[in-house]
Formats: C-alpha cells, structure tokens, sequence
C-alpha cells in the first residue's frame, strides 16, 4: 500500500483525488488485511492448541494427575522398646489426633480459637499452640491435641469444611507405661524440627502424626524404631477435600529395640529415690546387664511428645533438682570414700600386705600439716579390712603416701572411673581421674601432698558418674573386666579380662561385706533376707569446705552427697550398683536405697512393701506427685511463664551444659585439704523399718567447727549422734 | 457473491425462512448448545446453576437480535447519535452512582434487569464511528477533521470505562472503532504511528497508570513461572487442563481440572479450558471452526455491502465479536495477560452475551438491507 497523500506542500492538490471510489478501494483491500490478521490468529491459535494437547500432553497429564491425587504417607508405628522380659517400656496407643498445617490456614487465631473450644482445651495449651504456629515454617505440622475420644473426633472432622489446614486423623501415639521413671532412660518423640528435617529432607517427617526420637534411646534406635511409612493415594480438591480414596498401602512397623533393663525394678528404682535428687544404678555382673539406670526426678515424656509446653518447661527448669539432667551419664560427683575398694586393690597390686597396719589417732601429721579422719578419736590399729569397713582415712592417706598417686589412678581408670563405655546413650560424662601429669596440664601446678590425700578419699578433683561407680563395683566383686551393656543383641564383653587375683578379690568382698554385715558404716543397709548377704561400700562427698556448711542441714545446694556401691550376694556376686543422692546430707542417704532395691530384686513383694509405706508418707508415686506438682504450678504461674527455647535441641544443649558447670562445683574446694565429714553411724543396728532420707535432717548436735580444715582433727564432734 | 446460497429458491422451504442466513446461524446455535453442554459439566453434571439460565438467556437475546435485525435503514441512520448519547449518559451514571454509593461499580439497576453500559457501549461506538464516516465527505480523509470528531467519540467513552476502573472494555471499545477508522480510509502512517507511540508508552503506563493488580497480570504474563500459586496460577492450571486433554479429551463430564476446583472461573473466562480438557483438540478445533464461520459471514457481509455506512458498520461489528474470540483464547492458552473477557456463547454470563447478540444484529440487519436492495455500486 502506498502512501501517496502522506505530505509535503502539495497535499491540497492529492487530497482532491480522494473520492468514493478510492475509499471503496481501500476499504475492499484493507478488510482483506484484516480479514487476513484474523485468520492468521486463528492459525495461530489452532497451532497452539495442537502443541499443548499433541506436544505437550504427557507433562500436562501428568500434572493435572499430581493435582488430583494426593500421595498422603501413613506413619509408621514406631517399633517397641522392650526391657529384657519383653515387657514395654514404650508402646503405641491407637488414638484420634488433630494437627494444624500453618501454611494452609486461613485465620490461625480464629482457627485455634475455634479447636480450643471444639476440643476443650486450656488457655495455657492454646497460647503454646499459637505460639508455636507463629513460628513453624510452612511444612512443619503442628500438634493441637492427641489421646481425644470418638466424640471430639468426630466434632472436629464434621466441621472441617470450615476449618482449613485442620487434619483430624486416626493414628498412634508413642505411650510409656511407666511414665517419668524412664524418662531419663528412654527419652521422648516429638514432631520433627525445621532444622531435622533440613537434615533428613525425608517428607515422613513432616507428615502431620509424625514423631521422631528427640532424647535418649528413642533418638539412638531412631532408624530401627522408624519403620516403613505406609500410602494412602487419594483424589483431592484445590481445597484439599478428599473425594474419594484410590489405593492404601499399609505401614511396617518399626523393629522392636529389646533393653537389658528390667522395667519393673527400674520403675521401683526411680520410685524409691522418692523426694530426694539422685540415681540408681544396677548391673548383673554376670553378664554386664544393665538392670536399671533411674535417675530422679524426671519428666513425664508421654507429656513431652506434643512439644514441651510453656509451663512444664518453666517448672522443669525453676527445680532445682535438674528434672531434665540425665544423672546417671550427666551427674558427675566425687566419689567420696567409695573408691577405698579400689584403693585397695591398687595397694595390694603395689605390693601393700593387707595385714599391715596403721595406727589410727584421729589424723595423719604429714610434715607440718594433720590430716583428720572422719572419726576425730581415731580407729587404733587398722589394717586393710578394717580400714575399708570402718572406712579409715588415716589408713588410706598413710598407704597412698607410699605408693604414690600414679598406681591409684592407672586402677581407677581400670576400675571403669574416667572411662567412656560403648553404650548407645545420646552422650556420657566421663569425669577425671587426677594425677601429676593432668594436674600439671590442666591446671599447671605441681601435684602436692593434699592432692593425693584428697583423691584417696575420693574428693578434690576426682569426679565421676554413677554409671561409672556401678561397674567399679561389677569389677571389685568379679575381679573381671566387666563391660556394661544396654541391649540385649550386644555381646557380653570383659569376662575373659581379668582384673584381679582371686584371694584379693574375695578379701576386698570380706571386707565390703563388713561394711554392712560386719562392723562397718552401713548396718542398716543390711538385707532383710535371709541368707543373702550385701556387701557395700559408703561416700560421703562434700562440694563446699566445712566453713561454709556443716553438710548436713542449711541450703540444699551445700550438703554433701551421700554414695553408695554394692554387689550382692557378697560371696558369689551376682548383681552390683550404685546408688548417688545428689546433696542427701551423707551416705546415709543413699544405702537404704540400695538396700530396698536389692531387696526388690531378690523379694520383690517384701521390696514393695517397704516402698507403699514410703510412698504414703510422700504423697504418692513419683508421677502422681509429678502431676499434682504441675496442676498447682500451671494454676499459681499459668500465665506468666516465659515461651521455652524453640528447638528441644536447644533446652537439651542448655541442660548439658548446666550439668558440665555444676560438675565442677566441687573442684571450688580441691585446692586445700577436704577433712572428712562423720560417717554414717557404723554401729547402729540394722533398721527395721526403713527410714526415709528427706535430706531434712536436723543439725547435729555439735556446731560445725568454724575453723580451718587442717585444725578439725581437733575439734572432733561425736560420731553417734549423727542423724540419718 | 449472493449470500443466500443456503435454501435459495428451493421451494421446500418457506422463503422466510430460507432467507436467514444460516451460514451463520448454524454455527452460534452449534456453539451455544456446545457451551451448554460444557457449562452443564462445570456445574458439577447438572443444568443449574449454569447450563439452564445460558439456554435462557439466548432465547431471549435472539429475540433482541431479531428485532434489531429488523429494523429499517432510516430509523438506523437516525438513532445512531441518541442510542450513542443514551449509553454514554449511562456510563455517566455508572460514574455518578460509583461515587455516591462509595467504592466502583460496572452496572446500572433497573428493577430486576442490572445492565453494564460499557458493554453497550461496544456495539454503540461502532455504529457512532460507521455513521460518522458515512457522512464525512471523501474529501476530508486524511485531513484533522476526519481524525478528531472520531478520535472524541472514542476517547469519551474509554475515558469514563478506565475510571470504572475496566482496562479490557477499554482496549476492546478502542479495537472496534480504531478497525472502523481504519477501513474508513485514514491514512495508513497515522495508524503506524500511533501504534508507535503505543509501544513506546507502554512502560510508562505500566510504571504509572495500572493498578498493582493490573501490574501483576501483565508482570505474570511475561513470566508465568515468577507466581506459580499467585497470579500466575490461573493461566498455569488452565494450560494444565488444555493439555492434559490429549486429541480427544477426558470424556464429557470427566475433566478433574474444572470438577475439583483446580481451574478458576470455570464456566466464565476458563470455559474453553474445560471444555479443551473434556473434549480434547478436537472440541477446541471444532469451537475455532465455528468462529472461523461467523467471522468470515461477517467480513462476507461487510464486503457486500452497498454503502458505507452498511459496510463500516458490519465489519465493525464482526471486529468486535472477534476482540471477543482472540482475546479469551489467547489468555486461555497462556498467550495473553489473564482478562475478565469470556469466550462469546460459550462463556455464562449475560453482557458479553448481550453484546454479541447486538454485533450478530446488527450483521443481520445489514445482511437483509444488501438482500432487499442488492444494488451494486459505489455511491453513498
């Protein structure tokens, strides 16, 4: 098409030509191009179509299927946690549940209103769950409620169309039928963190449902206890309405993890702790069994596995009894007069002859310096045996003068003390053993006369866990190498290692035996069954100087540890342990502890029965005294609680480093002579009814000396009085 | 080139009726039932709530239509300016109402009829523009008083439709008269120009005079993949739908995209997207032949025209079902920013129906002027 009239001077003359014709022209030609652009977008649009239904179709079928059918995984039921007889130490309960998907709400507050309302909930449970809604990422499902009945169930489920990002579901929820007395032990599920699941990208783990193992054995056995999920294929709505189910496939449970722990004497175990702060721990020296491994108080980790609430979180942590701290891998202590048995064992590895005695007038003069004994008017002439039973510091800072420190340590450390065990524990303190070398590197001084006479007693820098006191004790009694184990498909290890001559074995055995059925500090731990005889040995640690607190009474934070190891029966050993009670005011804290869970092995009946009477005046079984701690603590502090640590890494990494610091309480007085508090009274008869050791024990009669330690040997105080 | 080539003098058929022109006829009574069958599918397998007020509404448009077609040249010539006044007072009054009653709004409320001038509007400015051009003299063409006469009865109305705020009856009103103005004569560079200019305004209008919504839709276009749950959802789902129908589609009634709520507007703008998924290449092939049809009636039409007014008017007419027709598809088909436009007698919805029924009444009243007087010739 020309443009014949477009401009330049002479336009007047062209714009004359145009006539009707001319616009009739032009009309006929430009209809023709019009005529042809549309067509063309018609060919256009045909070869358009043709490509996304020809070309195209195979990924366009495809997505149009992905957004039918909606893939939804069934989570697996988490394998068992057995103890050795097969009986559960956590299970499944089947139950209706409903979990919220942030991302898919449309009025979280309105939505979570609505459910609190729906399902009964507590204000202090809806503020959690607003709280932790805020701050999941979109993937994360989170728990609103688990455990409802059919009625509530079904009230949420008729509702749904209103409420999106609501998944009510029937499912199964991990459930410990002993509650808090293995907390510690088993640890607890929960749904998996943002930071887990960047880990393990695995979309099980933010299906709504889903938990994981957060603490304990339920982390360490996470890939066996997990299981195959299973599908659930169906077809679905752009507003996630299900319309009709295509295809399930059902899930594999998750395999079984069989303990070798006996649930029932653990739960006993923890029961009896009681209103103390403490752990048990028990072995069958036969095989390196581990039997028990309480550690009290504890949480309720049925109640942990929906996230840990704001309140129970502040409870836990305002206690000053660590509710969350591990004790028996976590609780380091000085081991106080419990390693003497294995002093022993290294003196007469050094060559000491166990007869030779000491004599005994209430102190060792070293130099210019006295160190006392617990018992200021001394023992007389103590040898080997009598200064175990009567737990003789003098005997033992004489003999230790001789042989030096390097041979003590080298049989703590063989002994178990400073060692890591193979065990499948999420992690384990190992403590210290000192001696020159350590001292020089660590602190870069020289090893002094006191540093030996404090790690003779078990105090100054020596340290160690529960754990580890309980297979000092499998290997004093075996004089084996025994190596404890968890489960039960480990191997047995050890046994063929021996550690100790036979005659010296059984002469510590005599001699531990007295402690208890002899002459010795612990009468009262004395068996109430006949013919079976415990033999033990009592501590005593102090974790501040004699200045500060009589040990015994004032703040809780500044009485002694009581310990206590033993293997029963003494001669044939067939089961060995400890017990520690963190600040129980002496060693008499501890041994009826021992005694009751010894007593339970071998006479369960006669054991429970000392443990109702027990209970009765505290007011119930730990759990029961768990719950009605928490219903008066949510009722004073509902409201004014402070939101936990988001991450139950977080809470878990602070609880171990808490741990790690107040193991080093006691070190604050390492660096001067620890004189010895009063044992236990060793010549009171064996109790007939136990006494329960509340740690609220009146002040002795005698004022605690306010002088230097190294002057106590003369202000002794009486040894009969002391209260238990 | 005689139009009535269906029936023709067979005497079979009452002469009547052998003189409509079926041709067309054929193909918007085809498409009509098909898009019911289709809007009975996206109501879920059911008449109600789309499929039975479609039928309804053609009825009563065909009547309209009829009457329109019907009406005599003179009475055409003579209401052309009021019937133009009439719609733009109403789109005034859309305006005045908007701003009285607070918020915006595209209808006005007669009792029970709600009626939406600016699709009036469509049909009204073309007939303006047709009349316009008639009786501007041929000498004129090319000079300013061909372009600013016309120019103003465009700008008014978009002017007052942009503040609705509707930016696609907008464009749509401006394509009809612009195509008139072209087949009018105007000189070919002032079109090159303008386009131009258009193009070179387009970023400035996109940074200062869309609304962000606007924005996202263009921004959308050009970049489908930026907004996959967003604005760009529609158009992802709707080329989902189109090609997962394969050659032969789902099946009728069988299409999950449309029954389980992935594709929106699923009986309005995305009809053609439910059907495509039901009915494969072929219904889509089948739908573009019918259109194909109608527009090539109407450009017939146009050109047979024995005077300006007529043949202005018809290819006006025939433009703005086609604005329709290529917009709605080339969105569907993920070629053009999403737009309120529906697929003409496919779509539910009353005023696009209204509007392409007037467009096909007036095709037909300028259809019977070329039969009754089939003179040929170059006059006015």
């Amino acid at each position: 098409m020309k443009l014949p009239f477009s401009r330049g001077k002479g336009s007047q003359r062209p714009a004359k030509v145009i006539n009707a014709s001319i616009l009739h022209s032009t009309f006929e030609r430009r209809s023709i191009i019009i005529g042809t652009v549309q067509g063309g977008i018609g060919v256009l649009l045909a070869a358009r179509l043709g490509y996304l239904a020809i070309a195209e179709n195979e990924k366009y079928r495809l997505e149009s299927e992905s957004n039918r059918v909606n893939l939804t995984l069934v989570p697996p039921r988490r394998g068992w946690i057995l103890d050795r007889n097969g009986a559960p130490l956590a299970s499944n309960r089947a139950d209706f549940r409903v979990d919220l998907i942030p991302e898919r709400l449309a009025d979280p507050e309105g939505t979570i209103d609505q459910l609190g309302a729906l399902l009964g909930l507590e204000p202090t449970r809806i503020a959690d769950i607003k709280a932790k809604v805020a701050e999941a990422r979109g993937f994360q499902p989170v728990e609103v409620a688990s455990g409802l009945d059919f009625e509530q169930f079904a009230a949420v489920s008729v509702r749904l169309p209103d409420l999106q990002g609501v998944v009510p579901q029937r499912g199964f929820s991990r459930f410990y039928p002993t509650a808090s007395s293995v907390g510690h032990l088993i640890g607890y599920v929960g749904p998996a963190s943002a930071e887990e699941f960047e880990k393990d990208p695995n979309p099980l783990l933010v299906t709504p449902g889903y938990k994981i193992g957060k603490d304990g054995l339920e982390k360490q056995f996470e890939t066996d206890l997990r299981g195959v999920p299973g599908a659930r294929r169906v077809e679905v709505t752009a507003g996630g309405r299900i319309i009709r189910d295509l295809e399930t496939r059902e899930d594999v449970q998750g395999q079984p993890v069989r303990l070798t722990i006996d649930g029932p004497l653990q739960d006993y175990a923890a029961r009896r702790i009681g209103l103390e702060s403490g752990s048990v721990v028990v072995m069958d020296c036969r095989s390196g069994d581990l039997l028990c491994m309480a550690s009290m108080p504890s949480f309720d980790p049925n109640s942990f596995s929906d996230g840990i609430g704001g309140v129970e979180y502040a409870m836990l942590r305002e206690d000053e009894r660590v509710p969350l701290r591990n004790k028996v891998l976590k609780g380091l202590y000085p081991p106080g007069s419990t390693v003497k048995p294995m002093v022993s064992m290294a003196l007469m590895q050094a060559g000491v002859d166990p007869e030779e005695t000491v004599f005994c007038g209430g102190g060792l003069r070293v130099g210019n310096r006295v160190f006392g004994c617990w018992n200021r008017r001394g023992h007389g002439a103590v040898n080997m045996a009598k200064g175990i039973y009567q737990s003789c510091d003098v005997y033992f800072y004489s003999m230790a003068q001789r042989v030096g420190m390097d041979p003590i340590a080298d049989m703590a450390r063989r002994c178990g003390m400073g060692q890591e065990f193979p065990l499948p524990v999420t992690s384990q303190f190992y403590g210290t053993v000192p001696d020159p070398a350590w001292k020089m590197k660590k602190w870069g001084r020289e090893w002094q006369t006191f540093d030996t006479v404090n790690a003779t007693i078990g105090q100054g820098y020596m340290l160690s866990s529960p754990l580890q006191l309980a297979v000092m004790a499998s290997r004093l009694a075996t004089g084996r190498h025994v190596m404890p184990r968890l489960t039960l498909d480990t191997k047995p290890k050890g046994f063929d290692n021996i550690d100790f001559p036979a005659e010296q074995v059984e002469y510590v055995r005599q001699a531990m035996s007295d402690v208890v059925n002899g002459p010795g500090t612990a009468g009262r731990a004395r068996l109430p069954i006949d013919g079976t005889l415990m033999a033990g040995k009592t501590g005593t640690a102090q974790v501040v100087s004699l200045s500060i607190s009589n040990g015994k009474s004032g703040p809780w934070k500044y009485r002694d540890h009581g310990l206590f190891i033993f293997f029963a029966p003494y001669d044939n050993p067939r089961y060995a342990g400890a017990v520690v009670i963190e600040h129980g005011g002496g060693s008499g804290a501890a041994y009826p502890i021992a005694r009751d869970v010894m007593t339970f092995l071998f006479d369960p009946a006669k054991g429970l029965d000392a443990l109702k009477t027990l209970e009765a005046g505290w007011g119930g079984t730990a759990q029961q005294r768990l719950e009605r701690r928490y219903a008066a603590y949510a009722a004073e502090r509902g409201a004014a609680v402070s939101r936990p640590p988001r991450s139950e890494a977080a809470i878990f990494d602070r609880v171990e480093a808490e741990a790690r610091v107040a193991a080093q309480q006691s070190q604050g007085i390492a660096n001067e002579v620890i004189a010895p508090r009063p044992e236990a009274n060793p010549s009171s008869s064996p109790a007939a009814a136990a006494n329960p050791a509340t740690g609220a024990a009146p002040a002795p009669a005698a004022a605690p000396p306010a002088v230097p330690p190294a002057d106590a040997v003369t202000t002794a105080t009486t040894t009969g009085s002391v209260p238990q | 080139m005689n139009s009535s080539t269906f029936g023709g003098s067979t005497s079979i058929i009452p002469a009547p009726i052998a003189r409509q022109p079926w041709e067309m006829m054929i193909p918007v009574l085809l498409l009509t039932c098909f898009g019911g069958l289709v809007l009975y599918s996206a109501g879920g397998g059911s008449m109600e709530p789309f499929a039975t007020s479609h039928f309804i509404r053609f009825a009563v448009f065909m009547v309209m239509t009829a009457i329109i077609a019907a009406m005599p040249r003179e009475a055409m010539r003579v209401l052309t300016y009021p019937a133009y006044l009439v719609v733009l007072l109403m789109l005034l009054g859309v305006e005045v109402v908007g701003a009285v009653g607070g918020g915006s709004q595209r209808w006005l409320e007669f009792g029970p009829i709600r009626i939406q001038p600016s699709e009036l509007m469509k049909p009204a400015v073309v007939l303006a523009m047709a009349r316009f051009y008639e009786t501007l003299p041929s000498g004129m063409i090319g000079t300013w008083r061909s372009l600013v006469p016309a120019a103003g009865l465009i700008a008014l109305p978009i002017g007052l439709v942009l503040m609705q705020p509707d930016l696609g009856t907008s464009v749509a009103i401006a394509f009809g008269g612009v195509v008139v103005m072209f087949l009018a004569g105007l000189p070919l560079w002032w079109f090159l120009l303008g386009g131009g200019s258009l193009v070179a305004a387009a970023p400035l209008v996109y940074f200062f005079a869309l609304r962000d919504y606007q924005r996202a839709r263009v921004t959308t276009f050009l970049d489908p993949e930026s907004d996959p749950l967003g604005a760009g959802y529609h158009i992802a789902q709707s080329k989902i739908a189109i090609g997962s129908g394969g050659i032969f589609g789902k099946g009728f009634n069988e299409g999950t995209q449309s029954h389980l709520e992935y594709l929106p507007e699923p009986h309005t703008d995305f009809v053609f997207a439910t059907m495509a998924e039901e009915w494969g290449l072929m219904g889509g092939l089948f739908v573009l032949a019918m259109y194909s049809l109608i527009l090539w009636w109407g450009t017939k039409v146009s050109r047979d025209s024995h005077d300006r007014f007529c043949a202005l008017l018809a290819a006006g007419a025939t433009a703005t079902i086609f604005f329709y027709i290529a917009i709605n598809l080339l969105m569907v088909m993920g070629m053009a920013p999403a737009k309120g436009i529906p697929l003409p007698w496919m779509s539910h919805g009353g005023s696009s129906m209204m509007t392409n029924m007037i467009c096909i009444g007036l095709l037909m009243m300028v259809n019977r002027w070329n039969q009754n007087a089939p003179r040929r010739g170059l006059t006015n």
